[in-house]
């Protein structure tokens, strides 16, 4: 999962050098090990069945890191890996925010902020209702936590008791503008998700282990949803990007993805993974 | 010819919405109901009592309850969304817009207390832009019933569009204008009243206050065509360019604002098929109303058969 995480982050280092018009860098790099640790052990899924239904259901609230979302299906086989040379090019199914329409495997379409965990919520709702053994899972930014929609769902998913769902926040710190810190803090971030009725778990979420510990289910008779504040760098893995409200979104040159990739070899090297990269 | 009344002769929209949504609740497992703390004022309570597990309140939040109806018809659900028309267009509209009309959803959104119909609620829960946000979505169709039958006949059609339905009802007890379902088609306008003077055009509660006006009318030996344009997106083309073709005047009755709605809607229609017909739009004009109980209200903009009948008498002697 760590070799999966860093072949995501190839992937939008080269979208970052190759996509007109710039891509989401920032917000894309640190979701590498979350989704990787998705994708490649926590999520009940079939690349060839996308739409089976007692698959489990991942919303990426976060539309904007859509770019990391589909590396992470197409190294996961609902595509070739290949198509996401395609992206932002006129009338590709891959573009800047989550459209699940046009790509097998997206669940729903995302990309204004604050839209996501509702709709998680009414899939749990569905679930429960149905009695139904898959999950829900959405991958919300921090910065979208500043949307009082955000918080009616959380509201909501304790008060319905959705113990089928897991909310995993990608705790960046930064938004468009800058520091969540200054923009609108969102501090106390887990206590006020605990607060809201919510199985609330810190972690790094660039470590691996961690997160899959946390993804475990929660305890029979716990009703709760399942909170995971993901503490992550933006930008994380490539030097000159990390924790930068600049990273946020824009272009790499050729020289500077040379740079970026020349650090995730590195980084495949030092956990003994030469080889990683393709 | 006679057939049996319907039962929902004589019922407010929003009541006869409330009973047949319990009785398809009954056949179809897969309809949900959804409302933001107002189940008892929308009717969705009646589906609630029968059905509680199919039944969720999101409390006072209409924009995680319009997500969480994507997501549970994403989830294979037909999710009845439920609140007040201004709530509905306004409150809920980018999740009603991007997760539930982008994503060509089976949500049918049932929007009570639409119009003036709350009388001294006052501007902010009156409810006069709703059909002009809704009409601008791709991929919804927009509904206003023009009584109890054409509520129930609405709703039970509705469950069988593949995408979503705005379906705008009243608090107040519409008059009168159909005895039976039959014969009242999603798309398909209906003549309710043969004429060849001018043609009014009408949705909702307008409907009946315009077969009044045109009795009014028929009385000085003015004939009035009286048309219920209950699916106003998509729009009967067909009808409408007919009847503007035939009568040579239209006049456009709506509880809605004059901007954006179902005048606007005939306007394209007409103004696209180069029809160069007299033609007057009559519902709020493009001002905030003012506040006072519902029926004084109709009567103060003129939406009651008295000032249908004048703005008719008007427009002809144009």
């Amino acid at each position: 999962m760590r070799r999966v995480a860093l072949d995501l982050r190839a992937d939008i280092v080269r979208a970052g050098r190759d996509v007109d018009g710039g891509v989401h860098l920032g917000g894309s790099l640190s979701l590498a090990e979350i989704l990787s640790v998705l994708y490649f052990s926590i999520l009940r899924v079939d690349p060839q069945n996308p739409h089976w239904p007692q698959r489990d259901r991942l919303v990426l609230s976060k539309g904007h890191g859509n770019l990391a979302l589909c590396a992470a299906l197409g190294r996961r086989g609902f595509f070739s890996i290949e198509e996401l040379s395609s992206f932002n090019v006129l009338g590709s199914p891959y573009s800047m925010h989550a459209d699940f329409h046009r790509v097998p495997g997206i669940e729903a379409s995302a990309g204004s902020l604050g839209h996501g965990l509702p709709i998680a919520v009414g899939m749990a709702l569905s679930g429960k209702l149905d009695g139904a053994g898959w999950r829900v899972y959405c991958l919300l930014s921090d910065g979208e936590m500043m949307e009082g929609s955000s918080w009616e769902a959380m509201m909501a998913a304790a008060h319905h008791e959705l113990r089928n769902l897991t909310a995993i926040i990608d705790r960046n710190r930064f938004s468009l503008d800058g520091p969540t810190a200054e923009i609108m803090d969102l501090e106390p971030l887990y206590d006020k998700c605990v607060a809201f009725g919510w199985r609330t778990r810190q972690v790094d979420g660039h470590d691996v282990a961690a997160l899959l510990k946390a993804l475990a289910p929660p305890p029979e008779g716990d009703q709760r949803p399942t909170m995971i504040i993901a503490h992550t760098i933006k930008g994380s893995g490539v030097s000159f990007l990390e924790n930068r409200a600049s990273s946020h979104f824009g272009s790499l040159t050729p020289l500077q993805a040379d740079q970026a990739l020349d650090e995730l070899r590195q980084a495949g090297a030092s956990i003994g993974l030469e080889e990683a990269m393709g | 010819m006679s057939e049996p009344e319907s039962a929902y002769v004589g019922l407010s929209s929003r009541d006869a919405f409330g009973k047949v949504l319990v009785e398809l609740g009954r056949a179809n497992p897969r309809i949900v109901a959804l409302t933001a703390d107002l189940g008892s004022s929308v009717r969705t309570a009646w589906f609630a009592e029968e059905f509680p597990d199919r039944a969720f309140d999101f409390g006072i939040a209409e924009q995680d309850m319009m997500g969480a109806a994507a997501g549970l018809a994403l989830a294979g659900k037909i999710p009845f969304v439920s609140t007040y028309a201004v709530f509905a267009s306004l409150r809920a509209a980018e999740q009603a817009r991007t997760d539930v009309a982008y994503g060509n959803l089976p949500v049918r959104i049932c929007a009570s207390h639409s119009g003036l119909t709350i009388g001294p609620g006052g501007p902010t829960h009156q409810s006069i832009e709703d059909v002009a946000i809704y009409r601008g979505m791709p991929n919804m169709t927009v509904i206003v019933p023009a009584d109890g039958v054409g509520a129930a006949a609405a709703t039970r059609a509705a469950v069988h569009l593949s995408g979503p339905a705005y379906m705008r009802l009243s608090r107040a007890k519409e008059p009168t204008v159909y005895r039976s379902e039959n014969g009242i088609h999603l798309g398909i306008a209906n003549t309710v009243r043969q004429g060849t003077d001018l043609t009014i055009i009408a949705c909702g509660p307008c409907v009946g206050r315009s077969l009044e006006a045109a009795s009014l009318l028929a009385g000085e030996g003015i004939q009035a065509r009286v048309i219920d344009v209950h699916t106003i997106k998509p729009i009967d083309v067909q009808t409408v360019v007919s009847a503007a073709d035939e009568t040579g005047t239209v006049l456009t009755v709506e509880e809605h604002s004059i901007t954006g709605g179902l005048g606007s809607a005939v306007a394209e229609v007409l103004a696209e098929a180069g029809q160069g017909v007299r033609f007057r739009r009559l519902g709020i004009p493009d001002q905030f109303p003012t506040t006072g109980p519902y029926e004084e209200l109709v009567a103060y903009y003129g939406l009651d058969a008295a000032g249908i009948a004048q703005m008719a008498r008007g427009l002809l002697a144009d």
